[in-house]
This record gives structure tokens, sequence and C-alpha cells, in this order.
């Protein structure tokens, strides 16, 4: 038997694997988009917003879940194309599980959304190969997740606090949370929006014209 | 399940560790794990003695678990401190401007193996 100094992240086949997957999806100049959140945030609801409000790109979900597909579904009956995951019941995506779906779905779309398992943890700890991630936090969730979740809200290029039509009901302080947020992530972009009412829709649906350009010109 | 999604990647790696190095029996696995990483031990070592039978390679390997501490850095006085005991308030000067700089951590330290 000889010792092998390894120092290796235990995660370390996944890192391999998310960078050969970002390079695919670069060079095929589709933006795939990483969307994450706890259960019941408004993930399939925002991105059915996304889809009605931007018919000229092509978009396309691929919808990760323990069980069932009633998200695909959703997102199906709106024309977009939709793949239904299951992770057999692990609580995240890894950036096999999402090359395999990538390839399985065979989308010539200019932006994919990976909806993520809904859950604060582990999502945020394993790179999927997505350009960029984005996290939901819906009002009623409230104000203090920043403070129990701080990686996920580290990790993310962008923040979209949901359900904005529901803060007469709730205690959430969108300015607190906004400062929570920034202290743990000074660059990450966000966005308070209604995917209801459709207030503040159009300034995330310019961030994300604006990063799929910068996706295919680079 | 946290820990089986920890576990089957820790083998994909070790796996094709052993491919790459030219690997017949890997044994003893020595991985460090940070205090605050949120990995539950005894749950990794049970996941791994069922997932390890999977791969010829690592049938008869053993998992050795060291802790690394977790310590808090503090940006207002520059000190640090054990984040399990205080968390992110600074006990020195009651800071919240505080960051983690180990602790976090889930690291293949060194295999044995043949």
């Amino acid at each position: 038997m000889k010792v092998i100094q390894l120092g290796a992240s235990v995660t370390a086949s996944n890192e391999k694997d998310a960078e050969r997957l970002r390079a695919k999806m670069k060079a095929g100049g589709t933006l795939l988009i990483n969307v994450m959140s706890s259960a019941g945030a408004g993930k399939t609801t925002l991105l059915s917003r996304i889809i009605r409000d931007m018919p000229h790109t092509s978009i396309a979900v691929m919808e990760a879940d323990i069980e069932s597909d009633v998200d695909a579904v959703r997102i199906e009956s709106l024309g977009a194309k939709a793949i239904q995951v299951h992770t057999g019941g692990m609580c995240h995506m890894d950036a096999g599980m999402t090359a395999a779906a990538v390839e399985a779905m065979d989308a010539n779309a200019d932006l994919i959304f990976l909806e993520n398992v809904g859950n604060l943890i582990c999502p945020a700890e394993y790179d999927t190969g997505a350009g960029k991630n984005l996290m939901i936090l819906s009002v009623p969730e409230g104000d203090d997740k920043p403070l129990k979740y701080p990686l996920m809200f580290g990790k993310s290029d962008a923040l979209v606090i949901s359900k904005l039509d529901a803060l007469p009901y709730f205690t959430f302080d969108v300015q607190r949370c906004i400062a929570r947020v920034k202290k743990l992530n000074a660059d990450i972009k966000i966005f308070p929006v209604s995917a209801k009412t459709g207030e503040g829709m159009q300034a995330l649906e310019d961030w994300l014209c604006e990063r799929m350009a910068e996706w295919q010109q680079s | 399940m946290h820990e089986m999604g920890i576990v089957l990647h820790l083998a994909k790696t070790l796996d094709e560790t052993a491919a790459t190095e030219h690997l017949t029996a890997i044994g003893k696995v020595v991985l460090q794990v940070g205090e605050v990483s949120g990995i539950m031990t005894d749950l990794f070592t049970d996941c791994w003695d069922y997932f390890k039978g999977r791969h010829a390679v690592l049938k008869n390997s053993t998992l050795v678990i060291e802790q690394i501490p977790a310590v808090t850095y503090c940006d207002n006085c520059k000190g640090t401190y054990a984040t399990v005991k205080y968390g992110k308030e600074c006990p020195y000067c009651h800071s919240g401007e505080t960051w983690l700089l180990k602790g976090n951590e889930c690291i293949i330290k060194e295999i044995e193996a043949e």
C-alpha cells in the first residue's frame, strides 16, 4: 500500500463536469441559468411569466424534482420546450445530471432555465455548469433568510424577491432584506417582482437579455 | 439526502483517481470535514459503507474522517474566534462584520492504495 496525497475537493469530478458543460453551452451560444429557491417560492410561476413576456426568445426549461411532472406540464402548456428530470431522491442537481438533461432535451434555445430542486441548502453546493445562478426568495418566506442560508445568497448572480403583491400581508422589509443580501454578496443584482401583477418584471427581463447578449458575444 | 450526493461524488472522484494512477485497490481514505460543512459524519460513513460496494476498487476501503474546526474572522477588530461557540457576532467587539475563515470544507486529504 502506498499513500497518495490528494488534497482534492470531494466534488472534484463534479467541477470538471461543470466546466465541460459550460464550455459546450458557450460554444452553442445557449445561456443556461440555474434557478434556485425554497419549495413554493414561485419558480415555475416566475418562469411562466418570463416565457409569456419574451415571445421572441427561444426558451426551454428543465424541471428538476424528486417526483412528478406537474411543473413540466405547466411549462409545456405555454408552448416552451420542457423536460422533467427526476433526481432519484437527491436534493440537488449536479453537473453530470444537468449535462444529461441538456443532451436529452436537444433544444436549440437561446436560454435554458434549470429549475433546481426546491431547497436553499444543497443546490448551492454543487456547480451545475450553468452560466449564471439566479435565486428566488418569496415575500412569505421572510427577510431573515439571507442570515440563515448565506451560501446560496453568496453564490447567486441575481436574486429575485418574488410575490411582491403579498407585501401588505407580511412583515417582509424589502430594504432590510437587500441590505442583508448585499453584505453577503456586494455584486448581486436584486429584482423585487410580482409575476402575478407584472411589477418589476421588465428590469429582470432586461437583465436576462443583457446576459444572453454577453454570453453569445464574449 | 445531502450525504448521499456527497458520497456519490466522492466515489466517482476516487474511481477516476484510480484510473489515472493505475490503482487496483484503495484502502484507507482520509477525509477532512469542516465543523460547519453541514455533513453528518455518522450518516456519511453509513452511506459510504453502502455505496463503496458498487465500485470494485473501493469495496475494501475504509473511511477516516478528520474534523477541521470552524474559525471566523472579524473585519472590525481583525481577530479570529471559534465559529460554533460564538456564531456570527464577534465575541470581542460585537461586530457582525465577520466571515468564515475555515470549517466549511470537505477535502480528500490522502488515500492508501496499491
